[in-house]
């Protein structure tokens, strides 16, 4: 009954291809956004803005590249810690490029920084992309460990990209955009929220697009894909490519926006693997996936250190971080075994149902 | 002989010891590989949780380590008997990146338990294995690693004859090269999945004691799995020789990397450069040095 499409007409093409075509969906996707804006910033503590919804919306937008490129385009990666990590260090080498330019005030805006650190990750990733044409599935995973490595090494070893700071450590210069400075956890939360809500909607639309289906067919049989006309170089390059956009603006905002002072390590293995658990809890192939993904990560281990004390069990620190090992690692098992759609996929049955509410068919 | 060459040798003969510890835990994941076609993460994982087991075992039980060794086994198989149940068995059929996938959850739950079980805290194993370093004519080498790669040497014959002159080494055999047709002659894939999956395990724990006796049991040693990853591209993931001869390869080659290039760089190149060397090698050659070809036809 709240899915009800009867009586919403499409007359034009235009229409028929929008991004949200029913009009239930559209109020909803309005609802959250002003709910994001106008109601979070208000309503939450500083403490959950700062520790829970700016980390949320950063690593569900890296979770959205990983999802692009392992997702749709079926390219498995485990390096998204060392692309977030080029797009922390080359924003970095932006903001620090311009201020040595043009005063404090810095000559490239930081949107533009941001943005610009996205484009030198994409470029790092076609490089680690080019072999994913002759070494195909596990080979390549393992391939991209390389670049896991490889990247975290450079960092650490290579003054120049800490601009010879002795501990390794890059401090975030203040976000200012047109002399107005976000410096409050809300402030900093909204810049991040459009950032990713501009993103998310590209993601959407591009893998609704000609190079998303492309994605999709290398992904699904690539020989086939071959045969039909995607060009199986260009489709997995630009995979590689805008996941690796994405991942990076990620690692700016991380830096940038979330931590302020950051260190190579952050972007470790660890963080590798957590991004890609919340593309398989949340769903592979899905961007809604992304976000649930990435809430139910950032979520359970502050629920496992919160509610076991609550409820009268003391657990040791060290106790809670084996517990929240083992139950990632129960819950990706149960996910590929039960619903390899993962929880995207619960929200899809929900839809079904509301669909025919209140009746069974 | 010139001190420059001595100290070359010696170095390269460490490189290649060390290489041969890389070729335990590989072999545990190439073994699970060829019989199953399941590439298995939690290699590492199950190295650890068998050393844990054992010290685990040793240090509450108060045992001879015989004994605690001979229980361990049995943890393992107890182990692989689980995978089988609780994992495998419930995703045949599935794309192999989903299972690639699931052993990554395997992964984090062995860690996790384990550690649960057992403490984190770092545990020193010693079960025995001479320590320290030997004189051959100039040249010094630790002892252990002799052991370590004697042990391989000796793994790898039992492997081969367990897997070319015993009935249920045949039968592996045939699992790996088609799981129907294998079925069909009345192999139950189940009890083969176990038998694998055990053996891979029990190849943890020797891996598991070499590494702990080296470094001490702690969580650092699943890291020596991430090691193994360019071990098995290098040498296939379907050849047991081809893990040993890895192993050698890349043994050596970070050693020799880390001393004659490494200063020239800023050192600490071990970490990445057996991953550069073997992602290079693939752009030749992409199925490894002795992996089987992937043919594709349109």
């Amino acid at each position: 009954m709240f899915y009800r499409e009867a009586g919403q007409f499409k007359s034009s093409y235009k229409e028929d291809q929008a991004i949200f075509p029913i009009l239930q969906d559209r109020i909803g996707i309005a609802v959250l956004l002003v709910a994001a804006y106008l109601v979070v910033p208000f309503v939450m503590s500083e403490y959950l803005i700062g520790a829970i919804m700016t980390p949320f919306l950063i690593l569900a937008l890296a979770a959205i590249g990983l999802n692009i490129l392992t997702g749709y385009a079926g390219q498995i990666s485990l390096g998204t810690g060392g692309f977030m990590a080029v797009g922390a260090f080359s924003a970095y080498k932006f903001a620090t490029w311009s201020i040595a330019l043009g005063g404090a005030e810095g000559t490239i805006p930081l949107v533009l920084t941001i943005l610009l650190a996205g484009v030198v990750t994409a470029i790092v990733g076609i490089m680690f992309g080019i072999p994913s044409l002759r070494i195909k599935g596990f080979y390549l995973a393992v391939a991209t460990l390389a670049a896991q490595f490889f990247i975290e090494w450079m960092l650490v070893k290579v003054g120049w990209f800490t601009n010879y700071s002795p501990s390794g450590v890059i401090t975030a210069p203040p976000l200012e955009i047109l002399g107005y400075l976000f410096d409050t956890p809300a402030e900093k939360y909204i810049f991040t929220l459009t950032f990713v809500a501009i993103m998310a909607w590209a993601a959407k639309n591009l893998v609704r697009s000609h190079i998303g289906r492309g994605w999709m067919a290398i992904r699904d049989m690539d020989i086939a894909a071959e045969i039909i006309g995607f060009r199986p170089l260009q489709t997995k390059l630009s995979a590689f490519a805008v996941s690796s956009f994405f991942c990076g603006v990620a690692g700016a905002l991380w830096a940038f926006v979330h931590l302020g002072t950051v260190e190579p390590e952050a972007f470790g293995i660890n963080r590798s693997f957590a991004i890609l658990f919340m593309v398989i809890i949340g769903g592979m192939g899905s961007i809604l996936g992304s976000f649930i993904g990435a809430a139910f990560i950032t979520l359970l281990p502050i629920f496992l250190n919160n509610v076991p004390p609550l409820i009268g069990w003391n657990i040791g620190v060290d106790m809670v971080a084996h517990l929240e090992f083992m139950i990632f690692g129960v819950l990706i098992i149960f996910f590929l075994i039960v619903e390899p759609h993962g929880l995207a996929r619960l929200w899809t049955i929900g839809k079904e149902k509301l669909r025919s509410w209140p009746f069974p068919y | 002989m010139m001190i420059e060459v001595l100290f070359f040798l010696e170095v390269l003969f460490s490189g290649l010891l060390t290489g041969t510890l890389y070729s335990l835990v590989a072999l545990g994941f190439v073994l699970i590989f060829k019989a199953s076609g399941v590439f298995n993460f939690a290699q590492g994982a199950m190295m650890l949780f068998a050393a844990l087991a054992l010290v685990g075992i040793q240090e509450m039980l108060g045992v001879h380590w015989t004994v605690a060794f001979v229980i361990t086994v049995v943890i393992m198989i107890g182990v692989a008997w689980c995978i089988e149940k609780f994992v495998l068995g419930k995703l045949v059929n599935q794309e192999g990146i989903i299972l690639f996938m699931a052993t990554i959850g395997v992964t984090f739950f062995l860690d996790g338990f384990g550690q649960t079980l057992f403490g984190s805290d770092i545990k020193t194993l010693d079960i025995g294995l001479p320590q320290g370093s030997l004189d051959f004519g100039g040249i010094y080498i630790d002892s252990l690693e002799l052991v370590a790669g004697g042990t391989a040497a000796a793994l790898v014959i039992g492997l081969a004859v367990f897997f070319n002159k015993t009935k249920i080494g045949r039968a592996l055999r045939a699992v790996a090269d088609d799981h129907q047709a294998a079925m069909s002659v009345g192999i139950s894939l189940r009890t083969i999945w176990i038998i694998v999956w055990s053996v891979a395990g029990i190849v943890g724990l020797v891996a598991g004691i070499m590494w702990g006796t080296k470094l001490g049991v702690q969580f650092s040693l699943t890291l020596l799995a991430l090691k193994a990853l360019p071990v098995l591209m290098l040498g296939g993931f379907t050849s047991i020789p081809g893990a040993i001869i890895g192993g050698l390869i890349i043994g050596a080659g970070e050693k020799l990397a880390e001393i004659y290039i490494g200063p020239f760089v800023g050192g600490a190149i071990e970490n990445w450069f057996a991953y550069m060397l073997a992602m290079m090698f693939l752009l030749v050659r992409p199925q490894g040095l002795f992996g089987e070809k992937i043919i594709e036809r349109v």
